[in-house]
């Protein structure tokens, strides 16, 4: 199922991920050897997140037992299989091909940079599981200075220090989204995926990226689907434009993820409507 | 094809003076609306209202046939409405929803739904009436037609505002004005001159005044969802039509203008591209 997406992402960086590429070669086919094994083995990382991504996860009750039970394997992750590295006390971390990663990465963090870089090592796909860890999100205005680490203080996204090779924004990601994409990766749809991938290496995402790239270009046609997409509702509109309250703005990037002048899978939706 | 996929074309008007007393052209949005409530096929919808009467458009939701009739009339400046469709489906509780829209508005509608990036709303969209758009104008467009061009003290004392037979039209004290339309380039929003589609292609039933005569509107059906509630609201008697082919001026106009639009919003696009300024990313 993975081996079209691995293809095309043709492994990572290198430097943080020398074995992707070995691995890669090696594969598992489902298609050919239906057996257990077969199945992609997923790892679910939980950083610096509010675990919002994780529940929407699960909120998927339709398709979430067929998912676990036929689809896939979860191999590796705390809350979802409680597998994880215990700090020094590591347990070793399985292949994965592919590890979806829930929230920032503190950089204060030992454990967490460690994990992270790990997983990358580890997995042949790494996702950003929601804004925090595509955009840093809410824990961008995080400051330090509190129990217990009042060292904590700079909660960075993921791409900070691995390559990433897809990424989901949403505070949280819509449990719709997760269906698709997961509907999409175990069907190698890779079309369905290339947005998500194209925007892998974004890592600002806030309202100002619908004031630089949508307005500032004369693309903004003022519909509204940005404000819609806000889930803080700090997207006002002014003489027929979006206008953002950047003391409401998490920074999660829906705004401009969710922008008809962005981006537009004409494709998709002909097929989806038939029109 | 400048029309987009179609199953009918048609011209039509609503029955209900209620409704033609107070619509643009035909009242086919608001016949359209009003049968999808009574019917149960949506249990709201978001639209383009003026509340204040002050020709500035406000996304509003109805949930009554009386707020339909209240919003309608096509409002000639931009309306965020698919900002209000997160008030319909949260505050309201909506499970089934229709939305009016321009063809950009649309085009955010299908992507939100084939990308469902915001949580439990796009599955609620139930009904997409789509109306044809040339283009749409900053409210200080608005104000210029109608003070500096027109002579009008105020746009506030235009009591109805129309496009149609090559002008802008303003009415006042029942005498109207009107203004060529060549006159008003150059005043629509600068988003609107990549557009590529006039007839809201995406839309589950697209509707407007072009084709057909005054009081009727030409409506083309696209997805089964539209043509349902077309027929289903023709049957019911809220709308009567007549075939394309026995008006005038027919759909051989509306034909010109979509490609018209696609033609010289497509030169813009290949300027812009030119330039090295960015057009949306097409997947």
């Amino acid at each position: 199922m993975f081996d079209k997406l691995k293809k095309a992402f043709g492994g990572s960086k290198e430097e943080v991920a020398p074995k992707v590429e070995e691995k890669v070669e090696a594969a598992p086919a489902p298609e050919a050897a239906p057996a257990a094994s077969a199945k992609p083995r997923i790892g679910y990382i939980h950083l610096s997140g509010c675990t919002g991504d994780a529940m929407s996860l699960t909120e998927n009750y339709d398709i979430l037992s067929t998912v676990l039970t036929d689809l896939v394997d979860i191999v590796y992750g705390q809350t979802l299989v409680d597998k994880w590295v215990h700090g020094t006390y590591a347990e070793e971390m399985p292949e994965m091909d592919l590890c979806l990663i829930e929230g920032s990465v503190c950089l204060q963090d030992e454990h967490s940079v460690q994990e992270l870089l790990m997983a990358r090592e580890k997995s042949g796909l790494i996702c950003a599981f929601g804004s925090c860890a595509m955009t840093g999100c809410f824990t961008t205005f995080a400051r330090g200075g509190q129990q217990a680490q009042p060292k904590h203080e700079s909660f960075a996204p993921i791409s900070s220090l691995v390559k990433v090779d897809l990424a989901l924004p949403g505070c949280p990601v819509a449990p719709e989204m997760i269906a698709n994409a997961v509907v999409a990766l175990c069907n190698g749809d890779l079309e369905y995926l290339q947005p998500a991938m194209d925007i892998a290496a974004c890592n600002a995402g806030c309202g100002c990226d619908v004031m630089t790239n949508i307005i500032r270009n004369g693309l903004c046609t003022g519909c509204g689907t940005c404000a819609l997409a806000c889930p803080t509702r700090a997207m006002g509109f002014t003489e027929g434009r979006p206008s953002c309250d950047r003391d409401r703005c998490i920074k999660c990037g829906s705004c401009y993820a969710m922008c008809p002048r962005a981006w537009l899978p004409i494709k998709r939706i002909k097929e989806e409507t038939g029109l | 094809m400048p029309l987009g996929t179609y199953k009918e074309a048609l011209s039509a008007r609503a029955t209900d003076s209620k409704i033609t007393d107070v619509s643009q052209d035909g009242g086919i949005v608001s016949a359209l609306l009003c049968y999808a409530l009574d019917e149960g096929i949506i249990e709201g919808a978001v639209v383009a209202g003026t509340p204040d009467e002050d020709w500035r458009p406000i996304p509003t939701v109805v949930t009554s046939s009386d707020e339909v009739i209240a919003a309608a009339g096509t409002k000639y400046s931009m309306s965020p409405t698919l900002s209000a469709l997160k008030e319909a489906t949260r505050q309201y509780g909506l499970e089934k929803v229709g939305v009016v829209a321009t063809p950009c508005q649309i085009q955010g509608l299908r992507k939100a739904n084939a990308y469902p990036l915001t949580r439990f709303v796009t599955g609620k969209i139930s009904l997409i009436i789509g109306i044809y758009c040339m283009e749409n104008f900053p409210m200080a467009s608005l104000d210029t037609f109608a003070t500096a061009k027109l002579g009008f003290d105020s746009l506030q004392d235009a009591s109805k505002m129309d496009i149609g037979k090559g002008k802008f039209w303003l009415t006042k004290d029942g005498e109207d004005s009107g203004l060529a339309i060549k006159e008003t380039h150059g005043y629509e929003q600068a988003g609107c001159n990549i557009c590529m589609d006039y007839v809201a292609e995406w839309a589950d039933v697209s509707t407007g005044s072009v084709g057909s005569p005054d009081g009727w509107s030409t409506v083309l059906t696209r997805t089964d969802a539209g043509e349902t509630v077309f027929k289903a609201a023709v049957d019911a008697g809220l709308i009567e039509t007549k075939p394309m082919d026995e008006v005038k001026p027919g759909l051989g106009l509306l034909e010109k203008l979509a490609a018209g639009k696609k033609d010289k919003n497509g030169k813009e696009r290949e300027r812009r591209a030119k330039m090295g300024l960015p057009l949306p990313v097409e997947y």
